[in-house]
């Protein structure tokens, strides 16, 4: 007997619970985890080296002014709040992380990456700045290499080519069990709620075994499909399909994509990192050197810590047009200057793909729901 | 007679329109919102109700902050589109700018066919609003009408801080220094139009006029330093101070009021 719907959305946030005590439960059995912040962190890598990988991007306003102590208040939520755990001790996940994995993204993030290591581990991996340079995939395949090094030499343990191909394959395996999840919004009228779907796949992150991610995806999935073809609705006919795309946007979920389904639109695809844009592009396994195919498939993440940033316009264009979007809606943190100046860049692509675009700034803190409230029931009566 | 009744609660003042079947104004009021959105939307049913109108039988939109207070409204539409149709009931042209200083939100609104295309709105800061205004008139020791009116003889001085807060030490500042009222003043609703200005240049290909909605149209001064600042005549009228209670109405007119409730 499946369970009902609502019951298994509900099983991906007790796992994000519940997670504490494995986590606990891997260190004392003597497993290392890993702690990562971001999408071009190189899975494959940590998961060839033993490490079990947990995101810590810190979603909540709680550890903020525990931040702040250290930290410039005008600088993103994000940063805040994921600094604001470590150095307060309340995330579980922090704590117990052996190793935390930084990235030169953007300035804010790796100038805190160098306060986070007087409290943890930190290894910073160097990203090229762009991705046009005949060079780039190079120095990131150095920098994989000198990464594999460290954790070799630190941890005594050995990162062979055949351990990294199984780990493609695996994650492979577990990046199109997502996509398959958010691929049933395509279906008119889509089948979830943009908010459920965002839960679940934020859930299955903290599952920590591949077999059970795959497949705690792959029958919600199915089971979602065989509701929708038994005729269960949760959207009416000609509901407004929206794309939401910019920062990661976990701690600002519900006063955003909460609030417009609430106002009747539906958040049909996420392009932000916890979506289809850290899911949908594969390590070709079949490569001949793996490392290179590794390195290939991160450098192709559209993220504005790049410049220039072509793919993120490609991917929205061809999304708008797979996911028959009527609207886009960004979301940007205060302070990320990256996808604060690409917005402009995104409002003219928006004008040329014809489709309205709302942009919003928001942090983490209730203030101004009753603006984005407005703003956005707005935005659902102009399309 | 066919009538349909439009509320615009806003932050400040609380706006009621009563439009007849052809779109004409039929009656309009302001009255201060105060502190509870309810009992306003109660004296709005008593005040429409000695006129003659009938919140009951009569279709009825609420917008503005205060919509959702208004328990005998069909429906409540926000007041971005609202003051988009109230504009085009107003001055008639389908594709222009309407730029709405509201008490604590400033609205770039852009129209295209008669429909909202798109709009900007201020961030949580009440610069460039009517909140900006007062707080400034009341360190003056003046109302805000008085302020705009002064601003009209001043000149020669401005203000560099965009937050209250921060303005309204700098405005203590001048007056220590003995700056006359009226320069002052001046400084006061130049940096309420370059406010709004900047805000307008961010709403980009907005062709055809610019109309100015909301509490602060019944001032020529300040209709004259936007329009200076944009580099183009920016227009209102009188009745442009209710255009989010027209455009309701002329929203609620859409409504049929169902049969079985009289």
């Amino acid at each position: 007997m499946t369970q009902a719907l609502p019951q298994q959305f509900e099983q991906f946030s007790e796992a994000r619970r519940a997670g504490f005590l494995r986590a606990k439960q891997i260190k004392e059995n003597g497993g290392r985890i890993a702690g990562t912040f971001c999408t071009f962190t190189p899975s494959e890598i940590l998961d060839a080296a033993g490490f079990v990988s947990v995101s810590l991007c810190g979603t909540s306003g709680e550890t903020i002014p525990a931040a702040e102590a250290h930290l410039p208040k005008n600088l993103c939520p994000l940063i805040k709040s994921s600094y604001g755990f470590a150095v307060s001790d309340k995330c579980p996940y922090t704590y117990f992380s052996d190793l935390i994995i930084g990235e030169t993204t953007c300035d804010g993030k790796k100038k805190m990456y160098e306060l986070l290591g007087d409290l943890k581990k930190v290894y910073t991996l160097h990203l090229p700045q762009g991705t046009d340079h005949d060079y780039a995939l190079e120095m990131w395949l150095w920098e994989l290499r000198r990464f594999i090094a460290f954790l070799e030499r630190e941890y005594g343990v050995s990162v062979t080519p055949e351990k990294l191909r199984a780990a493609a394959v695996a994650r492979n395996e577990e990046r199109r069990a997502r996509c398959g999840l958010m691929e049933l919004q395509k279906l008119s009228p889509p089948p979830m709620r943009g908010h459920q779907l965002f839960k679940a796949l934020e859930g299955a992150g903290f599952r920590f075994s591949h077999d059970e991610v795959v497949s705690s995806l792959t029958t919600l999935t199915r089971d979602v499909r065989a509701a929708y073809d038994r005729g269960e609705r949760p959207f009416p006919d000609g509901v407004r399909r929206i794309l939401v795309t910019g920062c990661p946007i976990g701690g600002v979920l519900d006063k955003t994509v909460g609030v417009l389904e609430e106002q009747g639109g539906a958040v049909v695809c996420f392009e932000n990192c916890s979506g289809i844009k850290a899911a949908c592009r594969m390590v070709d396994t079949d490569a001949e050197d793996i490392l290179t195919a590794i390195a290939e498939r991160y450098l192709r993440i559209g993220c504005p810590v790049m410049t220039p940033n072509p793919i993120r316009a490609e991917h929205l264009t061809q999304l708008a047009r797979e996911y028959r979007a009527d609207g886009v809606v960004e979301i940007v943190l205060p302070s990320c200057q990256p996808y604060g100046v690409e917005s402009r860049q995104i409002r003219r692509l928006c004008g040329e793909l014809g489709l309205p675009c709302l942009q919003l700034e928001t942090d983490y803190s209730p203030a101004d729901a009753g603006q984005l409230t407005t703003r956005l029931s707005a935005f659902l009566e102009m399309l | 007679m066919r009538a349909a009744v439009g509320i615009d609660i806003g932050s400040t003042c609380a706006k009621t329109a009563v439009l007849d079947g052809e779109q004409n104004l039929v009656t309009s009021f302001v009255m201060p919102t105060g502190w509870s959105s309810v009992d306003t939307a109660e004296a709005i049913r008593r005040r429409l109700a000695e006129e003659g109108f009938d919140t009951a039988a009569l279709p009825c939109v609420a917008t503005g902050y205060g919509r959702v207070a208004v328990p005998y409204a069909d429906k409540t539409v926000t007041e971005i589109t609202c003051h988009g149709l109230g504009a085009l009931r107003l001055f008639g042209e389908p594709d222009c700018a309407v730029v709405d200083i509201g008490g604590q939100d400033t609205k770039i609104i852009r129209l295209s066919g008669g429909a909202v295309a798109d709009f900007l709105m201020n961030d949580k800061c009440s610069a460039g609003t009517g909140r900006f205004l007062e707080v400034m008139a009341s360190t003056l020791g003046i109302g805000p009408d008085e302020l705009c009116a002064l601003s009209g003889r001043g000149g020669g001085t401005s203000i560099s801080s965009l937050c209250t807060v921060f303005a309204e030490s700098e405005v203590t500042g001048l007056i220590g220094c003995g700056t006359p009222k009226e320069n002052i003043a001046f400084a006061v609703v130049d940096s309420i139009a370059e406010k709004v200005a900047s805000q307008f240049r961010r709403l980009e290909s907005t062709e055809g006029g610019v109309y100015l909605t909301g509490g602060l149209c019944g001032s020529p001064e300040l209709l004259a330093a936007l329009s200076r600042k944009l580099g183009r005549p920016v227009r209102t009228c009188p009745q442009a101070r209710y255009a989010g209670a027209i455009g309701a109405a002329c929203r609620a007119l859409t409504i049929q009021k169902s049969e079985e409730s009289v």
